[in-house]
């Protein structure tokens, strides 16, 4: 092989670089962790079904604060009949107040920051209360 | 014919995803078993072509230059475009892979009415080239917090970066907008063009297709209602990346096409043209330095021929040469 060394080099660089994930992981020491929301709810039932809230609640919420704030339409109704209040604060929040617990455990695990808190005062979570 | 072959190719590795994983339910082979010989074939493919590229020759000292030759001192010299040194060879191999200087300086031929041969720049190709491969690494750096736990600030930041705009729900990002319009735009300049359509292959359209199919099954998943479980998604990669695979529930049909292309692509990767990744770094006509003058380089492939100087033959015939009164080197 013509100019082993640098070959070699490139190679072992680029193996280091390509494998980044395997041991920054092993190195972490986190591969196994899973993200548990914890719901404290005292209700049993969300608005949705939890398996529709994990993949769209997202959109849920930006339907609800378009419909709040430029239609002034304030009332949901779910699929199954029941009615709640548009509302992160008091409707979501009611139940999952445990914003650090619950929003935070996937968030974080997925790296993502929603901009809910922007405008939303965050809650003051209390210490007491749950858990 | 080349570019329906190729469109059929990617269609039905889409169809074989669809079947395989939605139909028949092989996920662990389509999540498990596909991705991790894929990957092996990857390392091993790169590692192969490299070290065999490394094992031919240069017979000949060719860096291609464009700028004045280092010589005398008072003779400024270009240190990028006729680099001298390693540092200088550095600088304009950073310049080559980050920029693409050398396709900057892409010229195209047309011919006009008359009929008249008109030579002219042409800088789309660069700028959809360079658009393209920021905007799929950027997307490739991004797709780390699937990857890696805890994930690293970079990845927070880029992403925070490239959704600068806050457009939509989620959140838009630029190169994935980027991405899908350069990946179109260089197929249709080989679609466009009979000259380019005439020496297009299928290894040329082929690839377009695959990135496009795996760009847009991503936009599915994320912008559309086949939204993707994601912490399904991480579970399984994170699965995968510490050997402890498992099929965690929650993952859809969509999500094993997105999977299965990318898949096929780094499989494909080293046997192919995207080999360029590579090949950039052992191109001769880009990392050698310019010194030819000062320098000597010795063809690696030069027979060790038997020769017999000019000294050694006096020696041999010193006797009889001075008994013809010929002029000798030696007495």
């Amino acid at each position: 092989m013509y100019d082993a060394g640098k070959v070699i080099t490139g190679i072992i660089v680029f193996l280091i670089l390509i494998t980044f994930p395997f041991w920054f992981n092993a190195a972490s020491g986190r591969a196994t962790y899973k993200p548990d929301p914890e719901i404290i709810t005292p209700d049993d039932q969300c608005v949705e079904t939890a398996e529709y809230m994990k993949r769209n609640h997202m959109d849920m919420l930006n339907q609800w604060r378009d419909q709040v704030v430029r239609e002034g339409q304030r009332t949901f109704v779910a699929p199954d009949g029941k009615t709640y209040e548009l509302s992160l604060s008091n409707t979501c929040m009611n139940c999952h107040s445990n914003k650090s617990e619950f929003c935070d455990a996937c968030h974080n695990y997925m790296a993502v920051s929603p901009f809910c808190w922007d405008c939303h005062i965050e809650p003051q979570e209390t210490t007491y209360g749950y858990k | 014919m080349t570019v329906i072959i190729s469109l059929l190719a990617a269609v039905t590795l889409i169809l074989i995803a669809i079947i395989g994983a939605g139909t028949l339910g092989l996920q662990y082979l389509f999540g498990i078993v596909i991705p991790y010989a894929t990957l092996a074939a990857f390392l091993f493919g790169i590692v192969y072509r490299v070290v065999k590229w490394a094992r031919s020759p240069v017979p000949f000292h060719i860096p291609t230059t464009c700028g004045q030759q280092k010589s005398h001192p008072w003779i400024k010299y270009s240190k990028l475009e006729s680099p001298f040194t390693a540092l200088e060879v550095t600088g304009r191999m950073a310049l080559e892979i980050l920029f693409f200087r050398s396709l900057f300086r892409n010229t195209k031929v047309d011919l006009k009415k008359g009929p008249k041969l008109v030579y002219g720049s042409e800088k789309y190709l660069w700028l959809a080239g360079l658009a393209f491969h920021w905007s799929f690494l950027i997307i490739l750096v991004r797709h780390l917090r699937f990857f890696v736990e805890p994930v690293p600030f970079f990845v927070a930041a880029l992403q925070t970066l490239d959704g600068f705009f806050q457009i939509w729900l989620p959140i838009i990002y630029i190169t994935d907008v980027v991405i899908l319009v350069a990946l179109l735009f260089l197929l249709f300049r080989r679609l466009y063009d009979p000259k380019l359509r005439y020496f297009s292959l299928a290894a040329d359209y082929f690839p377009l297709f695959l990135l496009l199919s795996i760009a847009v099954t991503g936009y599915l998943m994320r912008y559309t209602g086949a939204k993707a479980d994601l912490i399904a998604v991480k579970e399984l990669a994170m699965g995968l990346l510490s050997f402890r695979p498992t099929i965690p529930v929650g993952l859809d049909t969509i999500f094993f096409i997105h999977l299965f292309l990318v898949s096929v692509l780094i499989a494909y990767f080293p046997f192919s043209k995207l080999m360029h990744m590579a090949g950039v770094f052992m191109s001769p006509t880009r990392n050698l330095a310019n010194n030819s003058r000062a320098k000597r380089h010795v063809n690696p492939w030069d027979y060790d021929v038997k020769v017999h100087t000019y000294e050694e033959y006096e020696d041999e015939f010193r006797e009889v040469m001075k008994a013809a009164k010929m002029p000798l080197e030696k007495e």
